[in-house]
């Protein structure tokens, strides 16, 4: 079982990095959408502090969203998805790998640039320490989430449209304590409420969504 | 008598067929009714005056908004579970009324909002998460329009739909403690005075002239699925040329 959620991702890890220039766009779109918003409210410092964390976890849901189209999308039109379906393992535990693999490729590297981001916007030291916790805990459950959406809509016309808007209402929640938990390290109310519920979160997606993405797929390919 | 017996689109046609011009009729007649309470009965409000009449057309469209999506997962979890081809079809007829009521709770809150509290929109807890509910209408029935195989369709929108169901209650929680870990709401909806026997029975008069209207669309709605669903069929042909 195992061994066949680590055959799942490394697959997927490695075809990622085979294939560097798609998995690029999503990080830079993650970096210009960010970069987008001080051109668009003016460059006030303490304006800029303020709207920071949501900006920053506002455009990691959408780079997140603009990956998510091709999570299966690849594999189906090749025929490896239903080859990996019909494998005598259960399908959530593919489901899993595949979110598993697509937070490692999208996720981790937001991580890792969000902090510089969060320079641009003047938060403070403490604040950035939050917002990468923050994103650690988040990313993956945009992840799991986000591979329900793929799934419900593979090969669909206007497929990448259509995800949004069947998942970004379901990412509410994880926006909410994501932003909420960097606001109270600066206001200084505290985050630790809201990393709690946000990893409540990530441990009920952790079981529920692998298991409707498959189903999800079920649906879509038979 | 078997209800499964109706669990048939076939038979489930002309029954429907049968009903409508009964809920219709409650419907218009409860209308009536819930209205000339609510315009000439009702007394004038002593703080808000007239512009508090909207309550009872916001109310019930509000119960209607959250109710119907709570039937709709009914019926999908049903689908999903028994196989039942009837159940998505009555899911999928229900969206659109749902997605209306959403609109119209949002649209007459807005109208409400303007002369009670000098605002348009107020991201209070409530207003966003029924701004979210109508986002989940929206979403199952551009999920529902994007499918062209039946059986795909269905099944997906049912999905969708029950991982809405799972979700609302955290949206719903989350928006609540989004709004009251900042600052205390400035306006508080739950906090209405005592209020009179006579505004009550009229909201409840709409309301269930609400629903009446929902069976009533729903099941003429799901009728003309269900003909485009079995047109291969002999007796949906038999329906289609008595209409022509």
């Amino acid at each position: 079982m195992l061994r066949f959620l680590i055959t799942v991702v490394r697959r997927d890890v490695l075809l990622a990095v085979r294939r560097r220039g798609d998995w690029l766009t999503a990080q830079f779109f993650f970096v210009m959408v960010v970069s987008m918003f001080p051109l668009g409210v003016g460059p006030e410092p303490s304006m800029l502090r303020v709207i920071g964390p949501g900006v920053v976890w506002v455009s990691a849901l959408l780079a997140c969203l603009l990956s998510l189209g091709r999570l299966y999308a690849d594999d189906f039109r090749d025929g490896s998805l239903e080859q990996m379906l019909l494998s005598p393992y259960p399908n959530s535990l593919l489901a899993l790998g595949k979110a598993l693999a697509h937070w490692i490729i999208n996720g981790i590297p937001l991580l890792l640039i969000a902090p510089v981001l969060g320079i641009q916007f003047g938060l403070p030291a403490e604040a950035l320490l939050i917002l990468v916790l923050s994103l650690a805990i988040g990313t993956p459950i945009l992840s799991l989430l986000g591979g329900i959406g793929a799934a419900l809509t593979l090969g669909l016309r206007g497929g990448g449209v259509l995800i949004t808007l069947l998942i970004l209402p379901l990412y509410v929640p994880v926006l909410i304590f994501g932003a909420g938990a960097v606001e109270g390290a600066m206001s200084g109310t505290g985050s630790e409420a809201h990393l709690s519920l946000l990893g409540a979160f990530l441990v009920m997606s952790l079981l529920i969504a692998p298991w409707i993405s498959s189903l999800a797929l079920k649906v879509s390919v038979e | 008598m078997n209800l499964y017996y109706y669990a048939s689109p076939a038979t489930f046609y002309p029954l429907a067929g049968k009903l409508i011009p009964w809920f219709a009729g409650l419907a218009v007649v409860l209308g009536a009714i819930g209205l000339y309470i609510s315009f000439f009965i009702a007394p004038t409000d002593f703080q808000q005056g007239e512009g508090y009449r909207i309550i009872f057309i916001h109310v019930p469209a509000a119960w209607m908004s959250m109710f119907i999506y709570l039937v709709m997962a009914f019926w999908s979890a049903i689908g999903l579970a028994f196989n039942t081809r009837l159940s998505f079809l009555i899911a999928r007829a229900l969206a659109p009324t749902g997605a209306m009521f959403t609109f119209i709770a949002l649209w007459t809150g807005a109208f409400w909002g303007k002369p009670m509290w000098g605002t348009w929109w107020v991201w209070d807890a409530r207003l966003t998460s029924e701004l979210i509910l109508l986002f989940l209408y929206v979403g199952y029935m551009a999920l529902q329009a994007a499918i062209d195989a039946p059986r795909r369709a269905d099944r997906a929108g049912a999905l969708l739909n029950l991982v809405g169901v799972i979700n609302i209650p955290i949206i719903y929680f989350s928006v609540k403690w989004w709004n009251t870990l900042h600052q205390g709401s400035s306006v508080s909806l739950t906090g209405a005075p005592s209020m009179a026997m006579i505004m009550l029975w009229g909201m409840l008069v709409m309301a269930l002239a609400a629903w009446m209207y929902t069976i009533a669309v729903s099941l003429a709605r799901s009728r003309i699925l269900i003909l485009e669903r079995e047109r291969q069929t002999e007796w949906a042909r038999a329906q289609l040329e008595g209409q022509a």
